[in-house]
């Protein structure tokens, strides 16, 4: 995308896209930023168990009395950098197969799609629960059972976005030049296909945050004591019978950050097509 | 209509026999298997061998598999690997108890969300509408846990009006378990309400761009009336969808919720054996929980056929 665009498209964009523009960059610089912006280290226990948000620890301290604000932004850099990686491998993973499934077409579209129809008659989270039960909880194993799950969905986008492009005259052309599969994939269609693409990278971003977090909450996800915002749910989940706020804090940090993208994806879509911005 | 029926059935019955294909074959084909989980660090070669043995792990996998899926429909689910027990009665027990919270969450979830896609269909562009669609984001993007200790943080431990534990056994009789499930039940609710109503409302939506919704607000018919009677009766079938998908969503909602209220139910089990790494009762938890879910699936396609008379009596 060409930066003239971007500057029309920001232009447009209602004051929720801004927002979520806003938030999301946030939490990027928290991610890169954190573990330098942290006043006190990720393990070190540096005051009492929960005790409650003063000038030293602005937002407390956790269940090992760990500073609170700290652990949230060296949990950000894991949460954030994990989902990423876990979007970033369902894409190259689903995208791939998806074009060549609607490219290729017969029996390889044939049995990719039933492949992917049965993993999709699956909740996603029984399906990892039963991966993760043989394989055991590590940050691979964590990352490339979502990233395949979650390609399915990429998968079934990719291969419709294709199909529909593949019947375009100007693939028709380049096929009938004698131009490469790869080449027509590169040039021809992912140019087209790339708005439904990146709304869709958004959301999934912001599903495998949830997803990550809801696994490191059963404690099956990211082991302590790295921090990640799932995981300090768990571990402060005791605070709330002594009327503590502690596992609310890595929730909404959670919450924030979804919300952020989702509002972004919103406003992407609606500057993308005018007249869904109106119809809704 | 009956051959359509029938070919869905026999298509549900094939996407559960790949399931149970993938789910097998998921815990067999994964490098690491059962005999080395049960062991640990300290496997010796003498030993492994021995439990393969033990647990006939030095068959076939397809023989294993066929001997799997034939008790697994008898009812026999096997034994335990870490308390040696017959799995079957402690999944019967707790199946009854997600499906009492699962049960009641649907009957509360379900009318009350499409009536409120209705209403805000009623009152389009309205305040009602704004505020459906701020909340539908909120819980879109908020994550089960938040929302249970919100409730738990206001109504357990702030007003004490509900337990923040759901602790429940066989001895607890139906309308205390109504009571003890009341926070369970409202964080499932939260979840899947804004989402349903959003899709119902979509759904409408849809419909009231026809012709005969035109013509039917051209001759007079009051707003209310053309959105009950004109459109909803065209737009059943989307809504039946996405009570379905719902269900299903449901389904894997009830997981977390039951980790977070420490209710004794099937999720927590399976997230409990997983840690555990009690293959066989993650194999029959994951299975009961895949066909619960394509079954849910089924019936959805068999309403939105039977919804639809284009479909029931097609020419």
């Amino acid at each position: 995308m060409k930066l003239g665009r971007i500057s029309v498209l920001s232009r447009r964009a209602p004051f929720t896209a801004m927002a979520g523009l806003v938030i999301v960059s946030l939490n990027a610089l928290a991610a890169i930023l954190g573990p330098d912006l942290a006043p006190y280290g990720e393990a070190y226990p540096a005051g009492e168990v929960w005790g409650t948000p003063s000038l030293e620890f602005w937002l407390g301290l956790d269940n090992l009395g760990r500073d609170m604000l700290s652990r949230l932004l060296f949990g950000a850099r894991t949460t954030i950098s994990i989902a990423l990686a876990i979007t970033l491998l369902s894409f190259a993973l689903g995208a791939a197969l998806g074009f060549s499934s609607a490219l290729i077409g017969r029996w390889v579209d044939t049995a990719l799609s039933r492949l992917v129809d049965a993993l999709m008659a699956v909740p996603t989270i029984i399906s990892a629960l039963v991966v993760l039960s043989v394989l055991g909880t590590s940050m691979p194993v964590l990352i490339g059972t979502i990233a395949v799950l979650d390609s399915t969905r990429v998968f079934r986008l990719c291969r419709a976005v294709g199909l529909n492009i593949a019947t375009m005259e100007y693939v028709e052309v380049a096929k009938l030049r004698g131009e490469r599969l790869w080449w027509i994939v590169r040039r021809e269609i992912l140019p087209n296909a790339l708005p439904p693409l990146v709304a869709e990278f958004g959301l999934r971003f912001s599903f495998a945050i949830l997803f990550v977090s809801s696994l490191s909450f059963l404690g099956l996800g990211i082991q302590p004591p790295t921090a990640d915002w799932g995981g300090m749910v768990r571990d402060n989940a005791q605070a709330i019978n002594f009327g503590g706020l502690a596992p609310l804090l890595p929730a909404m940090a959670i919450t924030q950050l979804t919300i952020g993208i989702n509002l972004l994806v919103d406003g992407f879509l609606s500057a993308q097509n005018p007249d869904r911005a109106r119809a809704r | 209509m009956l051959s359509l029926v029938i070919r869905r059935l026999l298509t549900g019955l094939v996407t559960l026999w790949l399931v149970s294909v993938l789910i097998f074959a998921g815990t067999e084909i994964l490098p690491g298997d059962v005999a080395s989980a049960i062991l640990g660090q300290e496997r010796t070669p003498e030993a492994l061998q021995a439990i393969r043995k033990n647990l006939a792990l030095d068959q076939p996998p397809t023989t294993r598999y066929v001997r799997w899926l034939t008790q697994f429909v008898r009812g026999d689910l096997g034994k335990s690997l870490v308390s040696g027990t017959d799995i079957a009665p402690e999944i019967r027990n707790r199946l009854a108890n997600t499906a009492f919270l699962a049960g009641v969450a649907a009957c509360i979830s379900i009318p009350l969300s499409i009536s409120l896609g209705l209403l805000s269909v009623i009152r389009r562009s309205g305040f009602i509408d704004k505020v459906i669609n701020a909340v539908a984001l909120m819980t879109i993007s908020a994550p089960e846990f938040l929302v249970a200790y919100v409730l738990i943080v206001v109504f357990s431990v702030r007003f004490r009006l509900f337990p923040s534990l759901a602790l429940i056994s066989d001895a607890t009789g139906f309308w205390d378990r109504l009571y003890i499930v009341t926070l369970p039940v409202g964080t499932i609710v939260l979840a899947v309400l804004a989402y349903v109503m959003r899709l119902t409302r979509a759904a409408i939506i849809g419909v009231l761009s026809s012709p005969y919704i035109e013509m039917a607000i051209l001759k007079g018919v009051s707003w209310p009336r053309v959105v009950l009677r004109h459109a909803l009766p065209n737009a059943l079938a989307p809504i039946i969808n996405v009570v379905a998908l719902n269900l299903a969503y449901l389904i894997a909602g009830v997981v977390v919720v039951e980790v977070v209220f420490v209710y004794p139910g099937i999720g927590q089990l399976m997230v409990d054996s997983v840690s555990k790494r009690d293959v066989p009762v993650v194999q029959a938890c994951g299975l009961i929980f895949a066909s619960a879910y394509v079954g849910l699936n089924m019936i959805a396609d068999l309403l939105g056929v039977i919804s639809n008379p284009r479909l029931r009596h097609p020419r």
